[in-house]
């Protein structure tokens, strides 16, 4: 099973490529709309600012590359600010229109303290995942929550998750191994 | 709330861990990676690594070492030392790490935090303080700043950190528990998250601080062994501390 790691530029590539590569999976960075169209797998990692995410996303094409993905059912995870870059719009920098893979906005946490740094409960399931976010989805996809915010939203073939897996230890792992062997 | 933090604290030096030589059961007892795989082995919710020279000779040690820790390990890390300019937080962590921390730049400029929050984003940005008598102190607490600590971590808020570490420098090493009065001043002039540090000697200082604090900083409490940590998790959970179970 192929996996592409969309590169933008953020951040956290390295420790996405490093969580699948423990996983044995045949990892790849990716910066080409070739590379995201070929992929078993395409992941939309995510750290960072949305506006400067956004911008180089569509400098290299990768927005119409993953949006050409879903329309073909491809497998594809987007990860914290990859899950609110996916949305048709964020409210972060002064408003900015997403990727568009699942219909929903991203808005600013308003509840305790923010950002929300640190191991949350997800439901269903009980399982406890590093989160580390300002801003959270809200989408009619959502299908697992964390103390009412978004955890987990699914749209076709599109999974989107507000936690970090691939920083959220034997649970992440776990999570990871599912998206390589989808059911 | 998300749950309580622990987070086992690395002082190291040109990538290699400086103090403490009471290793035990680890294959290179100087490798932070090895050191850290433990922590995290033992239940650690995130890790801090704090670069305690921070020399120009031993950056490319420092990010070789964040190299090393994120392709092996997969809870979330701070690297802390000698970052003083954006692009210094950007290679940190286009190296794999998730918050870059900043004390003494930050005092000195800080603007340095805003400049970091706009490229990183509030969440990879950790404002250390390292408190005496309530005032913020600069170049590990051995310079004056006339600054209150309480003001400090406000301002640092304001232009764009996403946590404050901060270490109470009467109570560190003592081992006689936290400052809570400093620590809760701090928790309720900000919104961030709020990390406490120095003064742990046993789990009740530890429980104590996380009832104030959002995450608690272990340094030598632990010695740089892992089954303490093992042990002392054990201690907060009789204590009804909520942690997470990291099986």
């Amino acid at each position: 099973m192929k996996v592409a790691i969309c590169d933008y530029g953020a951040g956290n590539v390295r420790s996405v490529l490093s969580a699948f590569a423990r996983l044995d999976a045949d990892v790849c960075v990716a910066d080409t709309p070739a590379a995201i169209a070929t992929a078993d797998l395409a992941v939309l990692p995510g750290v960072g600012s949305a506006a400067s995410a956004m911008a180089v996303l569509r400098e290299r094409g990768l927005d119409e590359a993953l949006r050409a993905r879903i329309d073909g059912d491809g497998p594809t995870l987007g990860i914290c600010l990859g899950l609110q870059l996916a949305l048709d719009r964020s409210d972060e920098d002064g408003g900015v229109e997403g990727v568009g893979l699942l219909p929903g906005r991203a808005v600013l946490l308003r509840e305790g303290r923010v950002p929300r740094i640190g191991w949350a409960r997800v439901e269903p399931g009980g399982e406890a995942y590093y989160f580390a976010h300002s801003y959270a989805a809200e989408t009619p996809a959502a299908s697992a929550t964390s103390e009412g915010i978004v955890a987990e939203a699914r749209f076709g073939s599109f999974v989107g998750v507000q936690f970090h897996p691939e920083k959220s230890g034997a649970a992440g792992a776990r999570f990871l191994k599912r998206c390589l062997s989808p059911v | 709330m998300p749950l309580p933090r622990l987070i086992p604290c690395l002082d190291v030096a040109a990538g290699r861990v400086v103090k403490g030589v009471r290793f035990e059961g680890l294959r290179d007892a100087g490798d932070p990676v090895e050191l850290g795989a433990a922590y995290s082995d033992a239940g650690a919710d995130e890790l801090a690594f704090l670069d305690v020279k921070a020399t120009l000779d031993g950056r490319s040690a420092l990010l070789e070492l964040v190299e090393r820790v994120a392709e092996r390990l997969a809870i979330p890390f701070t690297v802390g030392g000698g970052v003083r300019s954006a692009a210094d937080g950007a290679s940190l962590l286009r190296a794999g790490a998730d918050k870059i921390s900043v004390n003494t730049a930050a005092l000195a400029r800080p603007t340095l935090i805003s400049e970091l929050a706009n490229l990183l984003g509030s969440q990879a940005v950790v404002v250390a303080i390292d408190a005496a008598a309530g005032e913020a102190r600069a170049r590990a607490g051995t310079e004056p700043t006339g600054r209150s600590a309480v003001d400090w971590a406000v301002e640092a808020e304001e232009r764009g950190a996403g946590e404050i570490l901060l270490t109470s420098m009467a109570a560190d090493g003592t081992r006689a528990g936290y400052d809570l009065e400093l620590t809760a001043s701090v928790a309720a002039a900000v919104s961030v998250p709020v990390i406490a540090s120095g003064g742990a000697g046993g789990a009740r200082h530890v429980a104590a601080a996380l009832g104030v604090a959002q995450a608690a900083l272990l340094a030598s409490i632990l010695h740089e062994r892992p089954d303490r940590l093992t042990s002392l998790r054990q201690e907060l959970h009789g204590l009804g501390v909520p942690l997470r179970d990291a099986a």
